[in-house]
């Protein structure tokens, strides 16, 4: 039995279907935020919610490590920490998650996210997240 | 004292913007203190599939915005403001099936930084969720005006 693949992981979260959050092709650490309305917290300038570019990198950790791993509950959260680097504009946002280390029982994640340019991020996350001690069986 | 001017603000700050509104964001306490926010539980904002929990990411927004409404109070006034970071510890898992509160204080404020420290809770505020530290900038826009985003977005 295998894990669930990175694009299993996502199109599985409701919380990822309401921000319009998917997968990118056939990779397992890389995703897309679709553009909505809905993602605006403020109208003025306007920009995205910090709110949801956080919740967006978060998911991406999550289905990153859930991807990578043969455990049968998903990692939990432990905590998260957002740099905001520019302001988010109304259009794709993209993330890219780089598991630093998966120990036994905790993980340490870093996620990039952009806009038009990789090179100049418009926010960067580091989180630890617990992984469930059980193990799937090999079958 | 808060000002009925601001009070209207941040009433509005809750529930326009499109992103809180779509989350269903509401505002539960507004006083010299602070602000309490809220967010109703929903099946489609759900973490895990088959949890019931609210998204990890639905209490971040709720807290970011519950920090970002504390600077507009400690300064009794509304301006632009950025978050700069922001650092969650998720104590627990919040129970399924149950709405989720943010109270955040801003404990500092300099010229340019307000510093600002929260929790989140589901019923009880003795027994948090969540943990916020988050620093925001002040006087943000710098002399950008509204639509300053939409240059150059190529879309």
């Amino acid at each position: 039995m295998s894990s669930s693949s990175f694009r299993e992981v996502l199109a599985a979260i409701p919380y990822a279907e309401f921000l319009g959050v998917e997968a990118i092709g056939g990779a397992d650490d890389q995703a897309v935020m679709r553009y909505s309305g809905r993602l605006v917290g403020n109208p003025m300038l306007p920009a995205l919610h910090g709110g949801s570019v956080a919740g967006f990198m978060e998911l991406t950790a999550t289905a990153a490590l859930s991807a990578s791993s043969r455990r049968i509950q998903g990692p939990k959260p432990v905590d998260v920490s957002v740099a905001y680097l520019r302001s988010a504009r109304p259009v794709d946002t993209y993330a890219r998650a780089l598991v630093r280390k998966a120990g036994r029982r905790i993980a340490y994640v870093h996620v990039l996210a952009w806009q038009e340019d990789e090179d100049s991020p418009i926010a960067e996350m580091t989180a630890h997240f617990l992984l469930a001690d059980e193990i799937l069986a090999e079958s | 004292m808060i000002s009925a001017d601001l009070r209207g603000i941040l009433q509005q700050l809750v529930s326009a913007p499109p992103h809180p509104a779509a989350l269903g964001f509401r505002l539960d306490v507004i006083d010299d203190d602070g602000v309490t926010l809220a967010v109703p539980w929903r099946a489609d904002l759900v973490g895990g599939s088959g949890s019931g929990v609210l998204a990890g990411g639905v209490v971040s927004s709720l807290l970011d915005h519950a920090c970002g409404m504390a600077v507009w109070v400690a300064l009794d006034t509304f301006q632009p403001i950025a978050t700069l970071d922001m650092r969650i510890d998720y104590l627990r898992a919040a129970q399924p099936g149950c709405d989720v509160f943010a109270r955040a204080r801003t404990f500092r404020l300099t010229r340019s930084i307000a510093f600002v420290r929260g929790i989140a809770h589901d019923g009880d505020s003795d027994d948090p969720v969540a943990a916020v530290q988050a620093a925001f900038m002040l006087n943000s826009d710098s002399g950008r005006r509204p639509g300053a985003n939409l240059k150059g977005a190529g879309s």
